[in-house]
């Protein structure tokens, strides 16, 4: 165990909210903020201290609640941000006003296009102050405006605590999504003995979760009818706790399955329904699977651009029946023949039993099973080469179990872990995905590693470049002592632009070297956590079994083929049927 | 030792002949027909909180949506606002446009109003004085008002659709516009028609459109 590795957290079963000592009564602004948060069952913060954020910290100095004092504002907010993926509810990140809060924007963006649960509280100056480009002074909330589900600017002290509360209860409920509370200092500091009430969401917000029967009718007579059906199960399934409902549909009536990145682990990988996921590096099959469906019965997915490839070519024969909470979501980038506004899981039950008889589609299936055959997913490994990124994660797969928690950065790295891993559970893959955020895999993990249970692995696939840009956290991981693998899958490149660089601007590498990158084990030791180095083959099953038995974060450097390219590929807007399988084919 | 990725090259592969269209909707390849864009005037009932108005312009303007006016006043109800929105996009535009403001939180219902609804617009224009009586003519013909004589200028008030308040600032160019204001429009649904779904005579924010039921305004 590292030296520096001082305090730990208290076991989350200790706590139990009957046994907690009465609460002192509230006397301030901030002080209804902390109780809003100790109501809605909050257990961990993640943030950075400051003048205008300081009433808020005071309150907490009081609290049961943890707070994680992090390196960095952008950590804070991926944190919180995994927390939510990890734990369902919405993580917690807090920063002072001016760059605390444009810290936090990054990391409230990504939770924004994931539809992540998350509350982010910033400090702002004295509300006298607001407008005259005082010291540490921004709009947050103009800033956040367009990146947040909702956002809040407190101007009564009496009432604070209940818009934390709002606010809490609006990133939970409907489509999650992030929310903001921005607090002028004087509002926190002003007494007030306001105990806030529980928190709701406002009257103006009321989604349908229950679906129009004769919407669910039409589209379950429509799916009965196909003769290729396919499900494409988005992140919405796992955000409205859905998977159940999900794979008992899909096996039930015998469906193959995709899914969009967010959606990984919603359907387990290796059952012979799985196409696993589709997309601009998803599997050969998974992308034939969509090309050629004649139904496709969509849930929860906003039919992003790096899944649909070109519109014009998007299961361009197939009806589409499409579950989604957000009516927005419906018919916004592809037309949907069947419409089916609700929550998920209800409205996977509701079509479920309105199935008059499953889909005629043995001749289908056994295509998909053919496409597995055609295209599988394989990599070369001629042993006296250097070591392939593709081997490293399927041999740490193979030593974890189906709980392990896999987070990364953005870049090939991701794709790798994506397509090598295979994932069995919902909420154990954390990634960056609509956003594509390098820098969050670090502090993903740290926010998974707290809202994950004790006995689940937490790995972190890193791209030497994304480790680069938030490695600051490993402080933090050694500081609480977290137990956690970093394995950067280091190609000195920025990789997946250098790929792209030679796929189509003639292999000039402008900017992508990264030669220049710290010996990441020794900088891992000089932070106080354990760091290895991994160059041939052989070392990689002894060094991985090294790192996850030691207490307290690892890091894995591992060298790995500089040249190693991601594929399939389908080129931006191009069909998905035209994947490539190796550069000569794009 | 494995080989890499295998299998039939892009064009050896079968690929279906379907095509969707910009709006993503399945349609006849031979006959590709786009979309049309059409005029359509969008009614929100908003709760009138500080920025509810930034809010929806910002929203028009990142999401790219063509806006033609946007007008925005108080109701009988305290603490309520209605906006009129004139658009030109296509179908799937403008429902778009009418989910995306639904979902905005001070959002209480959403409409969008038919051709035979009651709009209106003000327009005030400065014209140059030379000609007091040819001015006053015209102004009468538009049914409008002077507000405002000088030796040098006059300014005159127009209400009306759309197209009259057009033909009327056609009609007084031949003075020579000095300055114009115009408001954009303004809109109401005819009759017995509520504005927006649910909406009824009200004056308190209780009993105004129901916030609660309203299916064209489940947010996310
Ligand atoms: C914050 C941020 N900046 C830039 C990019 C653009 N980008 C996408 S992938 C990538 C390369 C990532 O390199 P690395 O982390 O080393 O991973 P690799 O692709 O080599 O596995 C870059 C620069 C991004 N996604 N995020």
């Amino acid at each position: 165990m590292s030296e520096r590795a001082t305090s730990t957290y208290p076991d989350s079963t200790e706590e139990s909210t009957d046994e907690k000592p009465t609460r002192r009564p509230v006397t301030n602004g901030a002080q209804s903020v902390v109780r809003a948060l100790e109501n809605a069952g909050v257990k961990h913060l993640f943030g950075v201290q400051g003048g205008a954020i300081m009433p808020v910290y005071d309150a907490l100095y009081d609290s049961e609640m943890t707070h994680v004092t992090m390196a960095h504002e952008q950590s804070a907010s991926h944190a919180a941000d995994a927390y939510g993926i990890v734990s369902g509810t919405p993580g917690v990140c807090l920063a002072t006003s001016g760059p605390g809060a444009t810290n936090l924007v990054t990391g409230i963006a990504d939770a924004n296009m994931d539809s992540d649960p998350m509350i982010a509280l910033t400090g702002q100056v004295p509300s006298g102050m607001v407008g005259s480009d005082a010291f540490q002074e921004t709009d947050t909330t103009g800033v956040t405006a367009p990146i947040t589900k909702a956002n809040y600017f407190a101007s009564d002290t009496d009432t604070v605590g209940d818009m934390v509360g709002e606010a809490f209860a609006m990133a939970a409920s409907g489509r999650q999504g992030p929310t903001l509370v921005d607090l002028p200092k004087d509002i926190t500091n002003a007494p007030t003995d306001r105990e806030p009430g529980p928190g709701r969401t406002p009257s103006t917000y009321n989604p349908r979760t229950d679906p129009d029967p004769e919407e669910v009718s039409a589209a379950a007579t429509a799916l009965a009818g196909a003769k290729k059906p396919v499900i494409l199960a988005g992140g919405g399934v796992i955000k409205a706790n859905a998977t159940e409902q999900l794979r008992e549909f899909a096996i039930e009536h015998e469906i193959p399955v995709v899914t969009t990145m967010p959606a990984v682990g919603a359907f387990p990988e290796d059952h012979p329904l799985s196409m696993e996921m589709a997309g601009m590096h998803g599997t050969g099959y998974a992308n034939m699977a969509i090309t050629h469906c004649d139904v496709m019965l969509a849930v929860g997915t906003r039919f992003d651009d790096r899944l649909t490839g070109g519109i014009d070519t998007f299961a361009p024969e197939a009806e589409i029946i499409h579950i989604d909470i957000d009516p927005a979501e419906v018919s916004k980038n592809i037309f949907a023949d069947y419409p089916v506004i609700g929550d998920a899981g209800t409205a996977l039950t509701r079509l479920y039993d309105a199935m008059a008889h499953e889909p005629d589609a043995d001749e289908w299936r056994e295509r998909c099973q053919t496409w597995k055959d055609e295209y599988p997913m394989d990599y070369q490994t001629p042993e006296d080469e250097p070591l392939k990124p593709q081997f490293v994660v399927e041999a740490f797969d193979a030593v974890t179990d189906d709980d392990t928690i896999v987070t990364t950065g953005v870049g090939q790295h991701q794709m790798w872990a994506v397509q090598y891993w295979t994932f069995k559970e919902p909420r154990t893959w954390v990634s960056s995905h609509g956003l594509g955020t390098m820098g969050y895999g670090l502090p993903a993990a740290i926010g998974a590693r707290l809202a994950a249970r004790d006995d689940q692995t937490i790995i972190s696939f890193e791209g030497d470049g994304s480790f680069l840009m938030t490695l600051q956290e490993l402080s933090v991981a050694v500081r609480d002592n977290m137990d956690i693998t970093v394995a950067v899958l280091n190609n000195k490149y920025i990789g997946m632009v250098r790929q792209w660089q030679d796929a189509f601007f003639e292999g000039r590498h402008s900017a992508s070297e990264y030669g220049w990158c710290p010996e990441f084990d020794k900088l891992a030791e000089a932070f106080g956590a354990k760091g290895f180095r991994v160059d041939e083959y052989d070392e990689v099953a002894d060094t991985i079994e090294a790192a996850l038995a030691y207490d307290g974060p690892s890091v894995i450097d591992f060298h790995i083929d500089p040249g190693a390219n991601v594929y399939p590929m389908v080129a931006s807007g191009a069909a998905n049927g035209l994947f490539a399988l190796s550069e000569d084919q794009l | 030792m494995t080989q890499g990725l295998q299998g039939p090259r892009p064009e050896e592969r079968p690929h279906p002949e379907g095509r969707r269209n910009a709006q993503g909707k399945r349609i006849d390849p031979v006959q590709e027909a786009e979309q049309e864009s059409r005029r359509a005037t969008v009614s929100a009932l908003v709760k009138h909180e500080p920025g509810v108005l930034s809010l929806v312009s910002g929203l028009f303007s990142r999401r790219q949506f063509n806006i033609e006016s946007l007008t925005v006043g108080p109701t009988t109800v305290d603490g309520h606002a209605r906006i009129t929105l004139v658009v030109e996009e296509t179908d799937a535009g403008i429902d778009q446009i009418k989910k995306q403001l639904a979902k905005l939180k001070p959002s209480i219902a959403v409409g969008e109003l038919s051709s035979d609804a009651v709009r209106a617009e003000l327009v005030l224009l400065k014209v140059q004085g030379h000609e007091p009586d040819k001015v006053h003519a015209i102004t009468q013909m538009y049914e409008g008002q002077t507000l405002d004589a000088g030796p040098r200028t006059i300014t005159v008030q127009i209400t009306g659709d759309q197209r009259k308040i057009d033909d009327a600032v056609d009609a007084f160019r031949q003075f020579g516009i000095i300055e114009i204001a115009r408001t954009g429009q303004t809109a109401l649904a005819r009759g017995d028609t509520p504005t927006t779904p649910g909406e009824s005579p009200a004056a308190s924010a209780e009993s105004t459109a129901s916030e609660t039921q309203d299916s064209s305004n489940t947010h996310q």
